[in-house]
């Protein structure tokens, strides 16, 4: 393999990763809080795939009135894709609401396995609503501007998608980042996640804290979904699974319930799968991202950043 | 100040309190003292809205309470420092101490109140942006002492602040509880230290398997025989 076959899928991997990163951040946000993995999390990522695209079907069809000033000029062409983005991550992140409200809380109280099982109990309700009520067929995301190569160097190229997904990527990590370091209700999903009695103690309203972890997590996933849907050019009712799974690998990489440990799992996972796919074959991608998460299980399980502070009881 | 009416808290099937009933005057150090298990951390949880109670009435400056969940009783001015400290870990004492004044806005009463919590406790001065976890048992129940009085409670309530401590240290909280009575927060205290708890209370409360046993004022439960062979390890 030649380098600038290295450098492209240096650059493949980083793309993959952002993805990877925005969807690991809601299994470690609700891990860190409710110490349970969120199965349906997987279908937050499709649901905005499907979100988004429906939003771009509308908004661009003949039909609609303003069509014409979507895809007309660039200007138009980014407020479209902001309100594409800003719908999906709004509509998803209330969906993670209610299905907190619905299908977690009822099971606060109860044995841990419960919540995880009402979780995939919900990933395969929503897999099998999307089927059923939107289609069992992969549906093509249309490309509204042209993708093409912005920059080239050592005979790799980036096309402007790529950079679009990684520069957003980037900002919502450095975003989400800020707020829960920086901001006092941050700091309150931080106190609420460490020890969740003492911070109802502080005054702090738990199941807020707790709805906010819901809205932030599939907001974050639905962007990740749009992305998935822009990049591979479709969207289909399956699609949640292996990027979920890939995710969830990424979350625990780095360190469940530890949000850089997440961002920096998922750019990881995503460039050691790219280069597998070139320095062996595509197919083996999924290979080597499992590999990863069994032997990260079996000799750091506390993941990459995992809890490194003494704790005194 | 506090007033608690035949009380009923069930874990599950079990009655944990059996209608217990009690008061709390404005400027008072009230203990509430008893053998493990005898129902003194429910009572404090039940307070403090982490437990829901099945029966009975708890009214704080004549407005009834029982049933609210932890932040709307806190909102209320009962602060709690909880069994074992419950101190957050991964934050550094600073962010812990800025958690208890969660509910606060006034930038100003924050910022005098710091300072108030460092002239008590100087160690946590010195360790402000060290890590929680990293404290020894005396600086975390420190900690968990300023934190509390940084929501600026009227009503102060202490479990078990001994636990655990090396004899110097339980003493230097005990000054220090009742300095914080002195300035006017009213303390409600529940400790397995029997002695130490009734040499400082005003009156106190004997606990036993979830129902109010005896009551009177701290001298008079040191002199009682019954409190003197149960729980001061005498006779």
């Amino acid at each position: 393999m030649t380098a600038d076959v290295i450098i492209q899928q240096l650059v493949n991997g980083v793309t993959l990763g952002g993805m990877y990163a925005l969807i690991a951040l809601g299994y470690t946000l609700v891990y860190g809080i409710l110490l349970m993995i969120n199965f349906a999390h997987s279908e937050m990522f499709m649901g905005g795939a499907y979100v988004g695209l429906g939003m771009l079907l509308l908004l661009t069809s003949k039909s609609f009135p303003a069509h014409a000033f979507f895809t007309g000029s660039a200007f138009g062409i980014l407020v479209l894709y902001v309100i594409v983005f800003a719908v999906a991550a709004i509509a998803i992140g209330i969906l993670g609401m209610v299905i907190e409200r619905v299908a977690y809380r009822p099971l606060r109280h109860a044995p841990r396995l419960a919540p995880l099982i009402s979780a995939i109990g919900v990933s395969i309700f929503l897999q099998n609503a999307a089927l059923l009520w939107i289609d069992s067929k992969a549906i093509p995301f249309p490309r509204v501007f042209p993708v093409t190569p912005l920059v080239t160097f050592a005979g790799a190229s980036v096309n402007s998608l790529q950079i679009l997904i990684v520069a957003t990527s980037l900002i919502l990590l450095f975003v989400l980042d800020t707020f829960i370091s920086r901001t006092r209700v941050g700091k309150a999903m931080r106190a609420t996640s460490q020890d969740r009695e003492a911070a109802g103690l502080m005054g702090i309203d738990i199941n807020y804290v707790i709805s906010l972890a819901f809205f932030i997590g599939p907001a974050l996933g639905a962007v990740a979904g749009v992305f998935h849907g822009m990049y591979y050019g479709a969207v289909v009712f399956s699609m949640g699974f292996i990027p979920g799974i890939k995710s969830f690998t990424a979350a625990v990489l780095g360190g469940i319930g530890n949000l850089r440990g997440a961002m920096l799992g998922g750019f990881l996972l995503g460039i050691v799968e790219s280069l597998a796919a070139g320095f062996l074959s595509t197919g083996y991608k999924d290979v080597v991202a499992f590999i990863i998460l069994i032997l990260v299980l079996i000799f750091r399980p506390g993941g990459l950043l995992g809890e490194s502070v003494v704790e005194k009881v | 100040m506090l007033t608690v009416t035949n009380l009923k808290t069930c874990y599950g099937k079990i009655e944990a309190l059996k209608g217990i009933s009690l008061t709390v005057n404005e400027g008072e150090i009230v203990t509430l003292i008893g053998a493990n298990g005898a129902g003194k951390s429910t009572t404090l949880k039940t307070l403090s809205g982490q437990l829901v109670p099945t029966a009975g009435s708890i009214e704080f400056e004549g407005v009834k309470i029982a049933g609210l969940p932890a932040h709307k009783v806190t909102q209320k001015g009962i602060i709690q420092v909880p069994e074992g400290r419950r101190i957050f870990s991964r934050m550094t004492v600073l962010e812990n101490l800025d958690m208890g004044a969660y509910l606060r806005s006034d930038k100003e009463g924050i910022k005098a109140d710091l300072e108030h919590v460092f002239e008590l406790f100087p160690r946590l001065r010195e360790r402000l942006a060290q890590k929680g976890g990293t404290l020894s048992g005396g600086e975390q129940q420190m900690l968990a002492m300023g934190r509390a009085l940084m929501a600026n409670p009227r009503l102060l309530m202490l479990d078990e602040p001994s636990m655990g401590l090396a004899p110097v240290v339980v003493e230097t909280i005990f000054e220090i509880i009742e300095k914080l009575n002195q300035d006017g927060i009213t303390i409600l205290l529940v400790e397995q230290n029997a002695n130490l708890a009734l040499s400082i209370a005003d009156r106190g409360y004997v606990l036993e398997t979830g129902q109010m046993k005896l009551t009177g004022t701290g001298e008079e439960l040191l002199a009682n025989e019954d409190v003197r062979k149960a729980y001061l390890g005498e006779g």
